[in-house]
């Protein structure tokens, strides 16, 4: 078991670096909005003093509201890196799998934007939990994401839903419109094929829906 | 005449502060959302400088760099990336970018690179037409030519 989770990890840091990167990215480009607008109010405040040019407060309103704005934008960011640290806390939990989805298409947000791919989701009607490894499903339902995120096709839209099962609970990743245009060995890989095995879970290919259905247990001891 | 300015970053509302704070500098602002659309500026007008992001969706910047210079060789581009981009940025120089600077980047340091890259642009136009006069001088006929 120790084994298996050795692997699991080493998998993990990779998914681990990938996001931290994208988030660190994304912050980048909120503190160049924040810096810009900075210097904008800093700009009219040389003409008024240097060039007698009077402020214009209507202006000012609108940027220190587009300041205000992007740190909002960067307090979310920081509390999803914030909360993505600390699902490596517990080793086994019982999670909310409607919740953990979301918070995977938060992480993904901009690997979606840059590739074009909406991701639409269908929440469950009632709340669908399972005891698993968080960090681990994170990364495996990320793993499936970029997949199916890949095989997109023309339709650039990933569906995805979360269902309980008699024996614990399934995503769906859904329009896979170029499913059938990959090698069947492609998807799962490796790293997806530890993931699996770490969280006694279950992959299924659907060439004909254009689907993927990553199935949980109720419990990864059961 | 001002120099011409295509800033080109998917970044709506850092492209709409930058293009402020350039135009109150005196430049002529441009801006794009896109390589596609920029690519579609690119060929309908003529801009001195291009600020180009080096991550966008669609068409990378890369891929935009290299059809600007293809479209107009003469044009500077200016690579915009984050920390992690820097080895894609020099491989944009290597396609003939002028430079890169890092975002969040000092306002002075753009500025200083953008009046660098309007210099040069426009001596190699001066080194092109005098190359041209040249060659009509020793030879009349050339001229007929074009």
């Amino acid at each position: 078991m120790s084994r298996k989770f050795d692997r699991a990890g080493e998998a993990g840091l990779q998914f681990y670096g990938k996001m931290t990167a994208s988030m660190s990215h994304e912050l980048k480009n909120v503190l160049a909005i924040i810096k810009e607008n900075a210097g904008l109010l800093n700009d009219f405040t040389c003409m008024a003093e240097e060039g007698g040019m009077p402020v214009d407060l209507e202006k000012v309103k609108r940027v220190t509201e587009k300041i205000a704005k992007q740190t909002r934008r960067a307090d979310g960011i920081v509390t999803r890196l914030n909360r993505f640290g600390h699902s490596i806390d517990e080793s086994s939990k019982s999670v909310d799998l409607w919740d953990l989805l979301e918070f995977v298409v938060a992480l993904s947000g901009r690997f979606a934007s840059m590739r074009g791919v909406t991701l639409e989701r269908k929440p469950p009607a009632s709340r669908v939990t399972v005891t698993t490894v968080p960090f681990f499903l994170e990364n495996l339902v990320w793993l499936c994401l970029d997949f199916a995120m890949g095989v997109a096709g023309t339709g650039k839209t990933v569906g995805l839903i979360v269902e309980e099962t008699k024996n614990g609970a399934r995503i769906k990743f859904t329009h896979l419109e170029d499913l059938a245009k990959v090698p069947p060995d492609t998807f799962p890989a490796q790293r997806a094929k530890v993931l699996l095995g770490a969280l006694n879970s279950e992959l299924a290919v659907d060439v004909e829906a254009q689907e993927i259905v990553l199935t949980l247990p109720e419990s990864i001891g059961g | 005449m001002k120099p011409r300015i295509l800033i080109v970053d998917d970044e709506q509302e850092f492209v709409d502060s930058l293009s402020e704070r350039l135009a109150i500098r005196d430049f002529d602002v441009t801006t794009s959302s896109s390589g596609e659309d920029a690519l579609e500026k690119v060929k309908k007008y003529n801009f001195d400088v291009i600020i180009l992001d080096v991550k966008m969706p669609g068409m990378s910047g890369i891929e935009t760099l290299r059809e600007i210079k293809r479209i107009k060789p003469l044009t500077e581009v200016i690579m915009f990336t984050g920390h992690a981009e820097v080895e894609t940025a020099i491989e944009g120089m290597k396609l003939g970018a002028l430079d890169y600077l890092l975002k969040p980047c000092k306002t002075e340091d753009l500025v200083s690179k953008i009046n660098m890259g309007y210099d040069r642009k426009a001596k190699q136009e001066e080194r092109i037409r005098q190359a041209k006069a040249s060659e009509i001088m020793s030879s009349p006929m050339s001229a007929l030519k074009e």
